[in-house]
């Protein structure tokens, strides 16, 4: 009696509860640790530009001048060096994926002045 | 690590000297190094490994195949044809420098390029 | 005695991730010939080595492939380690172990289910991939990613489990345990998938030994070759012992696959009953690899070796990778000696071939 062992399972997935979430009217939900994209607290940023020499991709680029941080999304590939490296402890992981897109979006944050 | 370095034409005899012991071939490594070109071959048997190193002249490397006694080394042998550019005399399949598709010859080993083919 | 004809397979092929090419000369039906072409997606990986100093290079060489990614960046590590002559903490040890017997549940667990797909079987396909995604579920809880984990490091690891995490691993697996024998037990004695698997391709012993493969496809033929004997990491102390078949044939294969994902949840429960409290990194300062290092590590595919050559700079001179599948080919070109042209597919995959692992 060895023809059709699969059945069993297939009737337990015919009549059971997907094994796949309806996405996105589901959201997915994400581990704490999940390595989904990188964010700066641009305010304590003392823009040494560790992070952008030590990126793997160079998806980085700081800017001291013009205070800036920049980020290329789809470049990083998200390794969590920076985070490690980054010695004012102003870089983070988020839990989220950046959304796919059909551009190489690029993200800027600039310090503001300090007044 | 155990790495015995030998003349580049001690190469065969070795060989056939594992083989007759039973050791199988691990893995066959290149490095380009100044002016020279290191090979590594790794031999293993009972999970004990030894190697065996060979310096060749990078513009014009040049080595006897192993494939007469390692059927199974023309994978590192053509590997190490297309990135390194040695010579492997007796190649028993050879590609002739198409086992991998690369825009540069010899791209791992620059001078042999300039040196050798043409 | 037909006239022979040359069927180019793959580099693009329904049951084929990954491009390998291999021109067929058929006479009538059989197959007498195989010659493998590859090189479609050579990326010099192990020349990045030069630009990238020696900690950041294990980002580089975990991403050589997805499926044996954490085997890799330990390798890797392993490799530099004896280098410098440093020693790992146990805690780190064990911690190594278990995730990359995770892996090795996952990679088997991918495998069956491209096995699945490639005789046809799509449910089963689907079914194997629904169980692989518990251990993938695991790996993104603890270390942050599905495949790509930057979680070992030179010196010990960056993330560490917490003990009641690890029990609750363990518990995940073991509840999983009678599905996956369920589903194992539709690879084993389905006769539908006992047609297309017993005695194909079969290899004996001795063209094993002769063709130097390693990993299942070695151990499917009654050798038993495998590196964790050698007791890298923590398998001495877990008592390892090989799973080993003698058939030779797809089945064998496929047998033993299966074997080692429920020795790998065995071997996971062991490591986490006798873990040790402590630390799990070293910190290393001020040295850099100045000698030469050969480390090898079972890979889901086999035995693979990682060499590392320094010269006291922040950068390597060599890193070199050899990976299970570059042993293999040799073995999967014999196997289709003599095959059936419509063996050809699941004969491919009975390797398990990683072609990315093959030219890094």
């Amino acid at each position: 009696m060895s023809n059709l062992k699969i059945g069993k399972m297939i009737m337990r997935s015919l009549f059971g509860e997907p094994a796949t979430h309806m996405y996105p009217d589901v959201p997915r939900e994400w581990a704490d640790v999940t390595h989904g994209h990188i964010e700066i607290d641009i305010d304590n940023c003392c823009f040494c530009g560790h992070c952008a020499r030590k990126c793997l991709t160079y998806a980085i680029d700081v800017d001291r001048e013009a205070a800036s941080w920049t980020i290329k999304r789809m470049r990083c590939i998200q390794c969590m060096h920076c985070v490690e490296v980054c010695p004012k402890g102003c870089l983070k992981n988020l839990p989220t994926y950046t959304p796919p897109n059909t551009e190489k979006v690029v993200d800027v944050f600039v310090k503001p002045p300090a007044s | 690590m155990n790495i015995e370095t030998h003349p580049a034409d001690a190469l065969l005899a070795l060989a056939q000297d594992t083989k007759a012991d039973g050791w199988r071939l691990g893995q066959v490594c290149a490095t380009t190094i100044g002016d020279s070109v290191e090979m590594l071959y790794t031999f293993e048997k009972n999970n004990e490994l030894k190697s065996y190193k060979f310096m060749l002249n990078a513009e014009a490397p040049e080595l006897q195949s192993v494939t007469a006694t390692y059927p199974y080394a023309f994978i590192y042998e053509n590997e190490i044809h297309d990135l390194f550019g040695v010579k492997f005399k007796n190649l028993a399949v050879d590609y002739e420098g198409t086992f991998f598709r690369i825009a540069e010859k010899t791209p791992w080993n620059p001078s042999a390029a300039k040196g050798g083919e043409n | 005695m037909g006239k022979s004809t040359i069927i180019p397979f793959g580099p693009q092929h329904p049951v084929l991730p990954e491009p390998i090419h291999l021109d067929l000369v058929l006479e009538d039906e059989k197959v007498v010939e195989a010659i493998p072409q590859i090189g479609y997606v050579h990326r010099g990986l192990e020349k990045l080595v030069e630009k990238k100093e020696w900690p950041e290079m294990v980002f580089v060489i975990e991403r050589v492939c997805g499926i044996c990614s954490f085997g890799h960046g330990w390798g890797y590590c392993m490799s530099v380690e004896g280098n410098l002559g440093v020693e790992v903490p146990p805690r780190a040890q064990y911690l190594r172990t278990i995730w990359h017997e995770l892996s090795r549940i996952q990679s088997h667990l991918l495998w069956l289910g491209l096995i699945a797909d490639a005789f046809g079987f799509e449910s089963l396909f689907m079914h194997s991939w629904r169980l692989r995604e518990t251990a993938v579920e695991i790996f993104e809880d603890t270390t942050g990613a599905r495949t790509t984990f930057s979680v070992c490091k030179v010196g010990g690891l960056r993330r560490d489990i917490e003990n009641e995490k690890l029990a609750e691993i363990v518990k995940k697996l073991r509840d999983k345990e009678a599905e996956l024998r369920e589903l194992t037990s539709v690879f084993l004695d389905d006769n539908s998938v006992k047609k297309r698997l017993v005695g194909i391709g079969a290899l004996t012993k001795e063209d094993v030994i002769e063709l130097g493969a390693v990993g299942p496809v070695a151990r499917a033929s009654g050798v038993s070759n495998d590196v964790r004997l050698d007791g890298h990491g923590v398998y001495n102390e877990l008592g390892f012992e090989p799973c080993v078949e003698e058939e030779g044939d797809s089945y064998a294969r496929c047998k033993v696959r299966v074997r080692e994902i429920f020795q790998s949840i065995d071997l996971i429960e062991r490591a986490v009953a006798a873990i040790p409290d402590g630390d799990i990194a070293i910190e290393i300062k001020g040295v850099h690899p100045a000698g030469e290092f050969l480390a090898r590590l079972e890979q889901p595919r086999g035995e693979a070796y990682y060499y590392t050559k320094g010269s006291g700079e922040k950068f390597l001179e060599r890193v070199r990778v050899r990976t299970p599948s570059n042993a293999n080919v040799p073995a999967l070109v014999k196997m289709l000696q003599g095959c059936d042209l419509a063996d050809v597919p699941i004969l491919t995959l009975t390797i398990d071939p990683c072609i990315s692992c093959v030219e890094r």
